[in-house]
């Protein structure tokens, strides 16, 4: 099974990378954007083949690893 | 006074950490992050700055994991005096033992250069040789040095006199270099054991290198 994590920063944090890359689209003339966030995938093969159990241990891994829950959100999608 | 400094894959100021101290007459040791303790009669705890873990993921969020992570907080749990500087200071937000996180700096730039400080808490052991609103020239070097807290948080921090230096002009008016909340710079842990800062008081210890502010800092621990 694979999980895809999501890791964004949190609405209300003030994502500058995010900004600086809806700048450039601008400055590209890509007018149509109202919002840019910027955020990172992390791809995790497992070995887990029941989905309650990885659902679990992913979200255990979010919280302690891969997402800093004072700024970052996390969605875990599993495929 | 023993001063331990704690050294992760990629850390690269202990070794100014430790000439900081020593100037200043402390004992010091450097501590390999492998060790699972550190000395006994460590009398504070430095975690120096650097890229531990070449800031994989984010900065300092692998080397909380470090084997010697668990005796930092036990060492600190029980009193124990911390103190970490600019990826120091990351490593112990990811830890949990200070309040907020650092991002990214809002200007997406690598900033190096002198910057100056002005002191907003001087209740504390770190910084009581200095009066508050003194202001200080001390260099920042840092990619990720943009303090963030919740509206909750920050005013916990206000509250408690948490907050220990602001980033400021000359004349101690406010001018942030990187997007900080409330253009902090430095803050401590509601017991006032727990201290952290972006900027690098270790590299201000010669006025021929530009400034010798780092002195009147570093001092209040070895005086405490």
């Amino acid at each position: 099974m694979k999980a895809i994590v999501n890791v964004s920063l949190k609405a209300g944090v003030l994502d500058s990378q995010g900004k600086a890359v809806h700048h450039a689209l601008d400055s590209l003339h890509f007018s149509g954007v109202k919002d840019v966030r910027v955020g990172k995938q992390i791809v995790l093969q497992l070995s887990e083949t029941d989905k309650e159990k990885a659902m679990k241990d992913v979200t255990q891994m979010c919280e302690d690893l891969l997402a800093n829950t004072v700024i970052e959100d996390y969605e875990i999608e599993l495929v | 006074m023993i001063v331990s400094i704690l050294q992760f894959p990629g850390t690269n100021c202990e070794y100014d950490t430790q000439h900081a101290f020593e100037k200043l007459g402390a004992k010091t040791e450097i501590i390999w992050h492998k060790n699972e303790t550190i000395p006994n009669d460590t009398d504070l705890l430095v975690v120096a700055g650097g890229f531990s873990y070449g800031d994989y993921l984010r900065s300092g969020a692998i080397a909380k994991f470090s084997p010697v992570m668990k005796a930092v907080k036990t060492f600190a749990d029980n009193g124990g005096k911390v103190l970490g500087i600019c990826n120091g200071f990351q490593v112990l937000t990811e830890a949990g033992l200070l309040p907020g996180a650092l991002k990214r700096n809002d200007g997406l730039h690598f900033i190096s250069k002198h910057h100056n400080l002005k002191v907003i808490n001087n209740d504390n052991i770190f910084l009581e040789e200095l009066n508050n609103g003194d202001v200080v020239n001390i260099p920042i070097a840092h990619h990720d040095g943009n303090y963030f807290i919740d509206p909750e948080g920050l005013k916990e921090l206000e509250e408690n006199n948490q907050i220990l230096l602001k980033y400021t002009d000359e004349n101690g008016e406010i001018k942030n270099p990187n997007g900080s909340v409330e253009s902090i710079a430095g803050v401590c842990n509601k017991a006032k054991n727990v201290f952290g800062l972006m900027p690098h008081p270790e590299r201000a210890m010669e006025s021929i290198l530009g400034s010798d502010d780092g002195i009147k800092m570093l001092q209040g621990f070895i005086k405490a």
